[in-house]
């Protein structure tokens, strides 16, 4: 009975979390509140039996990820929004392209509800084992080590990436002409 | 009211995956464009950690293992071309950045 | 209300309050070994010996102003120290400190000395001190002042750099191990060798436990990487904007930081609460005595060694202990393939 609070408790903090993100306008409070909806995800897959994954959603996401962002909103010293529109109309609510956005928005949400409530499927979760970290190791280490290998290659790739696409012009090279 | 279901999982993914898709158009700053895109990750995580608990396998976990990897190394390089953008243009509205000239 | 559940709130309320006081005890005996580092005496007047100077220092920082900047973000202000502390409290939840005990027969069951046992232990840690960078980069944005956002920041950096070798640290003694959970560690280390020497993970990884605890002091920003901090005799840090009790918290942070850091290092690499010559029911005495003994080696450092400038500091976190850190893993990796320990 517990469990079954804590799962809408979650779920209603991931929701709202994620509905203040897109909603409101300084992008710090937009950081903190999405790392707020990590930390409500992070308890649901303890809900789901996966600790290893609840805890590394706050390592890598909460406390990696977000702080990258935190770092940029901060050396960039992102200003508000601009308001070009009309100061009273919400930004979810403006005319145009953003109505629009809102609508197909919505739209996907009613298709999705409905394509998932029409199976016929409504069991509950099979009596659950949590897997273990070694489990999880092992078939990493041996059914996906070529997925893991060619991860590692894509995080060396985008660390090189990241630093020369942020970096300043380098200086033009001295000669005996330039002083 | 009822005991969730892996129905009820799916169902708060797909809406986290609307807030997401929603922020993506409608925001007007480039930042919160990428924590939208970041929100629409983790609705996909919980989805296959739903499934993976539902099916009894540690596959789930893995594959989230894997989404998580790609959506750091996206984010760092995403944020690294924000902020070239931003040097360039002082601005963070994507609208700024519409004509292909630099 | 069972009588377990009452004495696994009792403990959760012991420990707290431990806490507290230790960070109290700290303050004290920094500053007393500091004094006789430096060949002076240190507090004398407030009580006995000086040892009421820490309840001074609390009723001087409770009395103090509570001033804010005016541009600075009310919120966010208010929130960095209750970030720092929250996360500094919440990390020693899953650090067992003694061996399981029914308390003389008074409990059906024996209660394991942790407030949460979770098998995943080290990574909660891990994850804890993460959070924890939050909120030094909150402080220093949100005081707004180029200074204090700049000291943030730097001081944040840091300690994103050294959680590096801080994770490789501990995946080494995981690799040793075989588990995450902190209990299966350290019972991991009963016993002795010979029946001399003990079995602790010191002995077997040395330089693992070098790495850890320099990693773990650039952490808790301490000894010869506080360069952030020093950053007030210069220019200011990150925690110059606040005063009475958001400061007082941000320094109860760094010391149960450094209790924390001190008493998962006893777990990791000291064997926890094994020890000769005491029954098992009072293994807390030597985890005490442990700890005790890393957190003099802590304030040693602190007034022995100049501190490292900021350029030099990234460079040995980067280039010299990371590199260090990932190897010692893998040397670990292969000896427990082919040696089997």
């Amino acid at each position: 009975m517990g469990s079954d609070t804590l799962f809408y408790l979650f779920g209603a903090i991931a929701i709202g979390a994620s509905l203040a993100v897109i909603g409101q306008r300084n992008p710090i409070y937009s950081v903190l509140l999405l790392i707020a909806s990590f930390g409500a995800l992070s308890g649901l897959y303890i809900l789901l039996d996966a600790p290893f994954v609840a805890v590394i959603q706050i390592i890598v996401y909460a406390g990696a990820i977000m702080v990258l962002f935190l770092f940029v909103v901060m050396l960039l010293n992102a200003p508000h929004e601009e308001t070009e529109y009309d100061e009273r109309v919400h930004p979810l609510l403006r005319s145009g392209p953003t109505r629009f956005g809102v609508a197909l928005a919505v739209a996907l949400m009613v298709e999705l509800w409905w394509a998932l409530t029409k199976g016929r499927e409504t069991g509950g979760f099979p009596e659950g084992s949590v897997s273990s970290v070694a489990a999880i190791g092992r078939s990493l280490f041996t059914d996906y080590s070529f997925q893991f290998e060619v991860t590692s290659v894509l995080i060396l790739v985008a660390m090189v990436g990241a630093v020369v696409l942020a970096r300043r012009e380098p200086r033009r090279p001295r000669s005996p002409g330039n002083p | 009211m009822p005991t969730p279901t892996l129905v009820h999982y799916l169902i708060l993914s797909a809406v986290l995956f609307t807030i997401g898709t929603a922020g993506v158009f409608v925001r007007r700053n480039i930042i919160t464009v990428l924590l939208s895109i970041e929100i629409m990750l983790n609705a996909v995580n919980l989805t296959f950690v739903a499934f993976g608990r539902a099916l009894g396998s540690a596959d789930g976990q893995i594959i989230v293992f894997f989404v998580m990897t790609v959506a750091a190394a996206e984010a760092a390089v995403g944020l690294a071309i924000v902020i070239g953008l931003f040097r360039h243009r002082e601005s963070l509205n994507p609208d700024t950045f519409t004509t292909l000239k630099w | 209300m069972s009588a377990f559940l009452i004495a696994q709130i009792v403990l959760t309320l012991f420990v707290f309050v431990m806490l507290l006081s230790s960070a109290a005890v700290m303050v004290y005996a920094e500053r007393k070994v500091a004094a006789i580092l430096q060949q002076r005496m240190g507090p004398y007047l407030v009580g006995p010996k000086g040892m009421l100077q820490p309840l001074a220092d609390v009723i001087k920082l409770m009395f103090k102003e509570e001033l804010r900047p005016r541009a600075a973000d009310a919120f966010l202000f208010a929130l960095a120290p209750m970030i720092s502390a929250t996360a500094a409290f919440a990390a020693f939840a899953v650090v067992p400190f003694g061996a399981e005990t029914t308390f003389f027969g008074l409990l059906n069951e024996p209660l394991r000395l942790q407030v949460a046992d979770v098998n995943v232990a080290i990574l909660v840690v891990f994850a804890i001190a993460s959070m924890s960078v939050y909120g030094v980069v909150l402080a220093g944005w949100s005081s707004n002042s180029k200074y204090s956002l700049l000291g943030g920041l730097r001081a944040s950096a840091q300690m994103i750099s050294y959680e590096l070798s801080y994770g490789l640290a501990l995946a080494s003694v995981l690799v040793m191990a075989n588990s995450l959970s902190l209990s299966d560690i350290v019972n991991h280390q009963a016993g002795t060798w010979f029946g001399v020497v003990p079995r602790w993970f010191l002995f077997i990884q040395p330089v693992g436990f070098l790495v850890y605890m320099t990693a773990g002091i650039a952490e808790t920003n301490r000894a010869p990487f506080d360069f952030p901090e020093a950053e007030q005799e210069l220019v200011a840090g990150y925690h110059t904007e606040y005063s009475s009790m958001s400061f007082a918290m941000f320094f109860l942070a760094e010391y149960i930081n450094m209790v924390t850091v001190s008493a998962v290092a006893t777990d990791l690499f000291l064997g926890g609460w094994h020890g000769p010559f005491l029954p098992a029911s009072l293994g807390w005495v030597w985890f005490l005595l442990k700890v005790g003994a890393i957190l003099f080696f802590y304030i040693w450092m602190r007034w022995t060694l100049p501190r490292y400038r900021y350029d030099q500091l990234m460079r040995f976190g980067w280039k010299v202990l990371l590199p260090i850190a990932a190897v010692n893993l893998l040397a670990t990796a292969a000896g427990v393939l082919y040696f089997g320990i």
